[in-house]
């Protein structure tokens, strides 16, 4: 009796499962979707205001007490400003950067290039502006995940929050029910099935002989597998401009996270572009390969410029297969800046396709910062974030113009794509993640300062 | 970033460094965030390595002489963050309230630039000590002889005592007409 009723409860448990699951799958292969993820987003916006005045009047008692700030606050009313990097500690006088040299900003560049004898005071330029790095630079918190104007009932992003107050506690602790134990094994079944399917499709289009039917079914079976991963990160994604959505040639987009590919991919097929792994992911790169072509490079050719430059340029003159999608960055940036665009894509000499794709980082942060956290990690926090939500924007075609070299060229593209997604256009290379800057970086800096200085 | 940071930080480690530096709550607090997120290896101490990782340090051509300064107030191979907040507060903007400043008069910010000049920490400014800082500042440009002269001059034109050498207070003579609160002060946010 008691296993009876053991059976009876656990398929009741079951059957909204797999019924939802169905649905599911059944929307992805059509490409419908019911606006269930975008009514559920607008409720967790709802909750994150309660919270965030929750916090506010917490913050607000808590500077009551605090006396010397009376008087700091009547002479500098500036309060920790947002900007598009989190907040800030200091607002910087100087700026420093390898193609420009040291630069004061509240000067025009005219006075700049004013001649001036040496002066003891000159180091002050120097040490100022070195100092305002150490509490503020540019680059390095571009690799670590952007902070959040409000907390996001997240604990990993909390300041110890969910301590403050009863109702907030409760909610959190809701949520993280919510996400751990109901939307986290409903994805990670999506994601089995989506992955499977993938695999078990591609064996069979595999047999296919090349040609149009057999591009067709690809497509089709690509976006269905890809849609139901994307919502197996619970992903909401806004399409912008479809019109420019590229058809041969090769795509180039900022880079945040291996979930890049999932979100452009629901929408557009492409042709990937990476290194052979081993692993799971070698079976879906081998299984991927079967249906269409894409491009996986084992270690050593990585390093041959010419082989990649000529392994890329076959393909896109190929014109029967689809559009390469390379990311320039070369390393996952935190979406917040668009750093140096390697020169590669752009030397090939084909249309290049851009696309900017911009992450809500309210609903969980999309960034894999690699150096903190395997692969397997970085998906398991997507998947137990509320959820991804993104705009995509295509952008235009673009092609070289005479007279311009593959890196002003890139420099181009990467400005458009900075400016679309609202995200800061830096030279910065983003390999300086790990390694280090070149000496010889000095050299302008100290070429700007000695072209100031006035010599007998 | 360092959202956990601030319950590493203890409450009377916060109010004295507040007492000692002026420094307010909320920027010791987001100052210790930024010095977590520069100590890579989670030591509760920056290295050289851990400064020079900042890449507009690296290439600012006095960017060692100016992680040294942080080394030289530690004594040490490592600087923990009391000592970090120590060297931050210099450039501290001067307020008006004669008692709330602490570590960023006049005179410690000159002491600081003079200190960047004074390589082996005798208190004087030698003529191959202004040489060896020129040709960090200015790299290959310039050849050995302007730069040579360039330092005579400025010398002979603050170098009262005639020891061919700048003290301390020479230097503070000279940069009497300089805007030091401007030039040595950095616009922190409450």
């Amino acid at each position: 009796m008691g296993e009876q009723l053991f059976i009876t409860l656990l398929s009741l448990c079951f059957a909204p499962v797999v019924s939802v699951v169905i649905l599911v799958l059944v929307l992805a292969s059509l490409g419908k979707s019911l606006g269930i993820r975008r009514r559920y987003v607008r409720l967790l916006l709802q909750v994150f205001e309660f919270g965030k005045e929750k916090i506010s009047r917490y913050n607000k008692n808590k500077q009551n007490g605090d006396d010397s700030d009376e008087e700091d606050a009547n002479e500098n009313t500036k309060t920790l400003c947002e900007n598009g990097n989190g907040l800030n500690v200091i607002e910087r006088d100087i700026s420093i950067s390898y193609s420009k040299g040291i630069r004061i900003q509240s000067i025009s560049t005219d006075i700049n290039d004013v001649k001036k004898k040496f002066d003891l005071s000159d180091i002050m330029y120097f040490a100022k502006c070195g100092v305002e790095t150490i509490i503020e630079d540019d680059v390095t918190q571009r690799f670590s995940a952007e902070e959040l104007p409000s907390w996001n009932l997240l604990s990993r992003t909390s300041y110890g929050y969910h301590y403050i107050s009863l109702r907030l506690t409760i909610i959190w602790g809701l949520g993280f029910l919510a996400r751990y134990f109901v939307l986290l094994p409903f994805r990670l079944i999506l994601a089995v099935l989506g992955i499977g399917w993938l695999i078990v499709c591609t064996a069979f289009i595999g047999y296919l002989p090349a040609g149009k039917f057999k591009r067709e079914l690809n497509q089709y079976v690509s976006l269905m597998c890809f849609r139901i991963l994307s919502r197996a990160c619970s992903a909401i994604v806004t399409f912008h401009n479809s019109e420019n959505k590229a058809k041969n040639g090769i795509c180039v987009a900022n880079h945040t996270s291996p979930i890049d590919v999932i979100v452009l991919s629901c929408d557009n097929c492409y042709a990937l572009v990476g290194q052979a792994q081993g692993g799971l992911l070698g079976v879906l790169q081998r299984a991927m390969a079967r249906a269409t072509a894409h491009i996986w490079f084992e270690r050593s050719e990585v390093k041959d410029r010419h082989l990649v430059t000529k392994r890329l340029k076959e393909h896109v003159d190929d014109l029967d297969k689809l559009p390469m999608l390379i990311f320039p960055e070369g390393t996952c940036i935190n979406n917040t800046s668009v750093m140096m665009f390697k020169k590669g894509s752009f030397e090939v000499g084909t249309t290049i396709y851009p696309v900017a794709i911009k992450y809500d980082h309210r609903f969980g942060d999309a960034f894999w910062n690699s150096s903190k956290q395997g692969m397997i990690q970085h998906l398991l926090n997507i998947m137990t974030s509320w959820a991804v939500v993104c705009d995509v924007w295509y952008l235009p075609p673009m092609s070289k113009l005479d007279g311009e070299d593959a890196v002003e060229f890139a420099n181009r593209v990467k400005s458009e794509i900075a400016r679309k997604g609202g995200l800061v256009d830096l030279e910065w290379d983003g390999q300086l993640k790990r390694a280090k800057v070149k000496d010889s970086w000095k050299e302008k800096p100290q070429e700007e300062y000695s072209k100031m200085l006035k010599v007998d | 970033m360092g959202a956990r940071s601030s319950m590493q930080l203890q409450e009377e480690e916060i109010n004295e460094i507040q007492r000692e530096t002026g420094f307010s709550q909320s920027q010791i607090v987001r100052l210790y965030s930024r010095f977590t997120s520069l100590d890579k290896s989670n030591n509760g101490f920056l290295s050289r390595e851990d400064f020079l990782r900042i890449p507009e340090l690296a290439i600012n051509p006095l960017g060692d002489r100016i992680v040294h300064a942080f080394f030289q107030e530690s004594n040490d191979e490592t600087v923990n963050f009391k000592q970090f907040m120590r060297v931050l507060a210099r450039f501290r903007p001067i307020k008006t309230n004669q008692d709330k400043n602490k570590m960023n008069t006049r005179e410690d910010k000159l002491r600081f630039a003079f200190k960047m000049y004074d390589l082996d920490g005798d208190d004087k400014i030698s003529k191959d000590e202004l040489l060896a800082v020129l040709h960090m500042m200015v790299g290959a440009n310039i050849s050995e002889e302007q730069l040579g002269s360039i330092a005579d001059r400025t010398i002979t034109e603050v170098d009262y005592n005639k020891d061919n050498q700048i003290s301390f207070e020479e230097f503070i003579k000279a940069m009497e007409k300089v805007d030091v609160e401007q030039k040595m002060s950095i616009r922190f946010l409450n």
